[in-house]
């Protein structure tokens, strides 16, 4: 037996070993698999679920390249061969088509939508008109003729189209060779010649994208507390807020400081689209943060040196795209006493909404009218307001209010006046309605915010080229920056030495919207954190991962490193202070970075940053309180996946499958008949005498 | 292609097969071990052949493609012969096995002829030829799409579960013939059997024409199946005495004790 054992390893190992190597080469000949498969997602809140869903093991259908909104009846009436496939170029993806397609969806086996190569020029929004217009501060109760947009509405390009529920998978595809070689198969196979229908086999897609959860966020967290984490179906939204003091707060003593009085300056973090890794939101997100990292940068020296009555608190909040998340986070975190503030140390609130697309140079500042009517609310914010025009004389920017009674626009602020009428003031590139045509699509993104670059720059000459967007933001920062230090109880007269740096400006719109990963991002990141950087535009949409995003980290990296001064210690002391210094723990948090190689040198030059960048979880308060049904804090969750994938492949008609199992069960039948018959006569059929008569059959 | 075309082509491959199975040696399980013991036979053939050819490939030239027609090639012949030198090395060991066989048990005549060895070892490579040739192409005809889209022949599935067929009836028959000839020092039949094994491989260099390599292989089917008839002691007198005295042997033949 010892041969026969040595065969079987032998075997044995080359098996394995011919297996891990081989592909599968059948499968090659039938299926074609595409390689950017970018899908739309469930999200679920207290009573909806929005998003896509495909059946288990994907859908197939038919491949139809969709050419006008009246081919529609071939996929929706006509056509013989349902379901379908609609492949279609972005200018068809609009209202009308998706929702005649969500109403045939019996014929429907999915969607894909090519991305172009250019914005759309009418513009595109797949939000609403009204973004979150069930959490901000409008409500019955509270300015009733203001809430839901009666007086303006926000996002008049709104669709709607990221809030409807489809029953038919939705993917994304780029313009690139999977896309050629799709719409080559459909000339080749399912284009009807002549009128009459295209003959069998026929060019078919299968996609697969299939969500777990199912309802509403509450069904889905109920389900969760079944099994534990084995069999999670959904996770709530959640990210990280950052913020930064401009003088150091003692962060381990949580609620109210005595004889602190904060200015928050506010930014928001993130931006969505109807796809769910696709989020560039360079206006409705980056602008924004951009400006406020750059006043924050600028403001630096200037409060390190005066002593102001005030401290400043620069805010980045997460998940406001989903009903506040962060900066309801913030507040309750607040209410409760589990912040190193609380809202008693809260001065006033300027935000920094939408401003890189200023038209004419001119900014408006939006107030609440409602808490205006309290007579110290109003002149607390006329004194702002005040100090905001003469923060931007001398600039290339005017600030003007809007004449008209309005509400104050989707803002994080709103939050805020929730809890209590704080003064404040929301700065917009708009009046009544947004100037930014692709709110919350995947169209906003350098392109529509004017981020251009002259042609034939390498990527290093790109990183230091000064846009004109990059200038016209710097003007915004430096006028945010000075008017905070007018707040903060700065002199007048120090007020021009402020200025925020263009070339930092346009240093971090390239790192935001056209490349992460970049030689400037590298000197000021971590070494363990230089794995999310990539070389595409940034994602700002929230997600659901436990760790920070890749726009988190980075804000959090640009704010420690704009605000916050490098001292002289070693790697290990830099590491030693954070963890055991027990007076500068509490106030500073420590970074080594890389810094940069000097020339001539691989090595680089580390060092250590002190600032006083700290983050708080964003997640809303509806999952701590574990009230689900609560229309009062945001309830979104994202649905879980196991895998989203697509495939093409040639599909043949249901009649020649079913004759090959008629023909299969004919050869079944007629062998067994044939076998029993010989085998039952097998003693005459085979006996030419040559074996004895005990021969057993 | 969905499941349609999974049980049609797996009951078209394995159909005649399984149905001499169950008919003819289910029963038996002398017969059930002889039938495994030729599979695992075929196995280690086919293992041999492998390995020859897999080592040759690495060191081969990738790239030219002629190169690599050329080493198919001589993997083909090289797997052909080493298939029917285990058929005669089963045979030698079959020979053996049935002395010892005859010393051990109690009755005086042996327990299986070597004609019934002869068709049970062909049938059992036979199974294990059809389970490699086929088996991975019926699993990829579960899903939904049929083979076609970079430009072959949609008909792949169907034509291989046909040769599949032919080529399990095929080592049945060319067992038959194979053991036949060694026992009589018949040569020239050994000889037959392993030029008709590499007139059928080689014809399947042929596809995607499937029809220029299905008919002649269901042709050669056809005169090895009457040939392995007559080796097996049928004649046409009895082929005739069977379809005339159908009615009244029928009968008899199952009531016989056996």
């Amino acid at each position: 037996m010892d041969l026969l054992s040595n065969k079987w390893i032998v075997y044995l190992a080359l098996c394995l070993f011919i297996a891990g190597i081989s592909c599968n080469s059948v499968e090659n000949k039938i299926y074609v698999k595409l390689n950017y498969t970018v899908p739309c997602v469930r999200l679920l809140n207290s009573t909806h679920q929005i998003g896509c869903q495909s059946s288990l093991s994907g859908d197939v259908g038919v491949l139809h390249v969709l050419e006008s909104e009246e081919n529609l009846d071939f996929v929706l009436r006509s056509g013989h061969n349902p379901p379908y496939m609609v492949i279609m170029e972005s200018s068809l993806f609009t209202r009308p088509v998706m929702m005649k397609l969500k109403n045939g969806s019996s014929r429907v086996a999915g969607v894909a939508v090519v991305e172009p190569s250019a914005n759309p020029p009418g513009g595109f929004s797949p939000h609403t008109r009204c973004p979150n217009e069930n959490t901000g501060v409008y409500s019955e109760n509270y300015g009733p003729g203001l809430a839901h947009c009666n007086t303006t509405k926000w996002n008049p390009f709104g669709n709607g189209l990221s809030y409807e529920e489809f029953d038919f998978p939705i993917f994304s595809m780029k313009d690139d060779n999977d896309t050629q070689l799709i719409r080559q198969c459909y000339m080749d196979h399912n284009r009807p010649v002549n009128g009459s229908d295209p003959q069998y086999p026929l060019c078919a897609m299968q996609l697969s994208s299939h969500m777990s959860a199912v309802t509403n966020t509450p069904t889905c967290m109920r389900r969760n507390s079944i099994s534990f984490s084995m069999n999670m179906v959904c996770d709530p939204l959640s990210d990280y807020n950052i913020w930064a003091p401009s003088k150091p707060l003692n962060v381990s003593q949580n609620g109210h400081k005595a004889n602190e009085s904060v200015i928050i300056v506010s930014a928001r973090l993130d931006s969505r689209s109807f796809f769910s890794e696709i989020g560039p939101g360079a206006e409705s997100a980056a602008s924004g943060l951009v400006t406020l990292l750059a006043a924050a940068h600028a403001l630096r020296n200037a409060t390190q040196d005066a002593q102001l009555d005030r401290t400043i608190l620069y805010t980045f909040f997460h998940g406001e795209t989903f009903d506040y998340i962060g900066s309801s986070k913030m507040v309750y975190d607040m209410e409760k006493n589990q912040f190193p503030i609380d809202l008693d140390n809260v001065h006033s609130v300027l935000e920094i909404g939408q401003v890189g697309l200023h038209s004419s140079s001119n900014l408006w500042l939006h107030t609440d009218p409602v808490s205006m009517r309290n007579s110290s609310v109003q002149e607390e914010v006329k004194n702002l307001i005040t100090n905001l025009k003469s923060a931007a004389a001398g600039l290339n920017v005017s600030v003007k209010e809007p004449g008209v009674t309005q509400p104050l626009p989707p803002s994080s602020f709103q939050r805020f006046l929730r809890a209590r009428p704080f003064p404040g003031v929301v700065i917009e590139d708009y009046n009544s309605s947004f100037s930014n045509k692709y709110f919350q699509s995947m169209f906003d993104n350098a392109d529509s915010l004017n981020v251009l670059y002259p042609p034939n720059l390498t990527p290093e000459e790109q990183l230091n080229h000064v846009t004109d967007t990059a200038k016209s933001l710097a003007e915004v920062a430096t006028m945010v920056a000075r008017v905070l230090f007018l707040q903060a109880g700065g002199e007048k007269t120090q007020i021009n030495s402020i200025n925020a740096d263009e070339l930092m400006v346009s240093r971090m719109l390239y790192s935001f919207l056209i490349s992460s990963n970049n030689s400037w991002t590298q000197e000021i990141i971590s070494l363990k954190d230089i794995v999310h950087l990539n070389n595409n535009t940034v994602n700002f949409y929230i997600s659901v991962e436990q760790q920070a995003s890749l726009p988190t980290i980075l804000v959090k990296y640009l704010l420690a490193n704009l605000t916050g001064t490098a001292i002289n210690v070693t790697q290990e002391n830099c590491k030693k202070e954070s963890e055991d210094n027990k007076e500068t723990k509490h106030l500073y948090t420590y970074f080594w970075v890389q810094g940069a190689a000097p020339p001539n040198s691989t090595e680089r030059d580390g060092f250590c940053v002190r600032s006083t960048v700290q983050w708080s979880r964003a997640i809303s308060p509806a999952f701590a309180l574990e009230n689900y049904t609560t229309s009062e804090y945001s309830t979104w969750t994202e649905s879980r996946w196991k895998e989203i994938k697509g495939r093409i492949f040639l599909v043949a008609s249901h009649d020649l499958e079913m004759l090959t199992l008629g023909v299969g069960i004919g050869v079944l039948l007629s062998s067994l008949l044939l076998t029993y018959i010989m085998s039952s006569k097998a003693d005459i059929l085979f006996s030419s005498g040559r074996e004895p008569t005990s021969a057993t059959y | 292609m969905t499941a349609a075309v999974f049980f049609g082509c797996t009951f078209i491959a394995f159909g005649p097969a399984v149905s001499l199975f169950l008919f003819t040696i289910a029963r038996e399980p002398l017969r059930v071990i002889f039938l495994i013991a030729g599979a695992f036979f075929w196995l280690v053939s086919l293992l041999l052949a492998s390995l020859v050819w897999f080592i040759s490939v690495q060191i081969s030239n990738k790239e030219s493609a002629s190169q690599q027609k050329g080493l198919l090639i001589f993997g083909v012949v090289l797997s052909v012969l080493l298939q029917e030198t285990f058929r005669f090395a089963y045979y030698k060991l079959l020979k053996k096995a049935n002395e010892g066989l005859l010393a051990l048990s109690q009755e005086e005549t042996m327990p299986i002829s070597i004609r019934q060895l002869a068709y049970v070892s062909g049938l059992g490579f036979g199974f294990m030829s059809g389970a490699f040739s086929v088996v991975n192409i019926l699993a990829d005809s579960v899903g939904p799409g049929t083979v076609g889209i970079h430009g072959d022949s949609q008909h792949y599935f169907l034509s291989s579960a046909f040769m599949t067929m032919a080529i399990i009836l095929l080592h049945m028959f060319w067992g038959i013939i194979f053991f036949d000839g060694c026992e009589k020092q018949r040569w020239l039949a050994v000889a037959a059997v392993v030029a008709t094994h590499l007139l059928v491989s080689s014809l399947t260099f042929q596809n995607p024409q499937y029809v220029s390599s299905l008919v002649p292989t269901y042709i050669v089917m056809f005169f090895m199946g009457i040939w392995a008839f007559y080796t097996a002691g049928g004649s046409l007198r009895n082929l005739k005495l069977c379809l005339t005295c159908k009615d009244k042997d029928f009968l008899l033949a199952n009531h016989r004790p056996r």
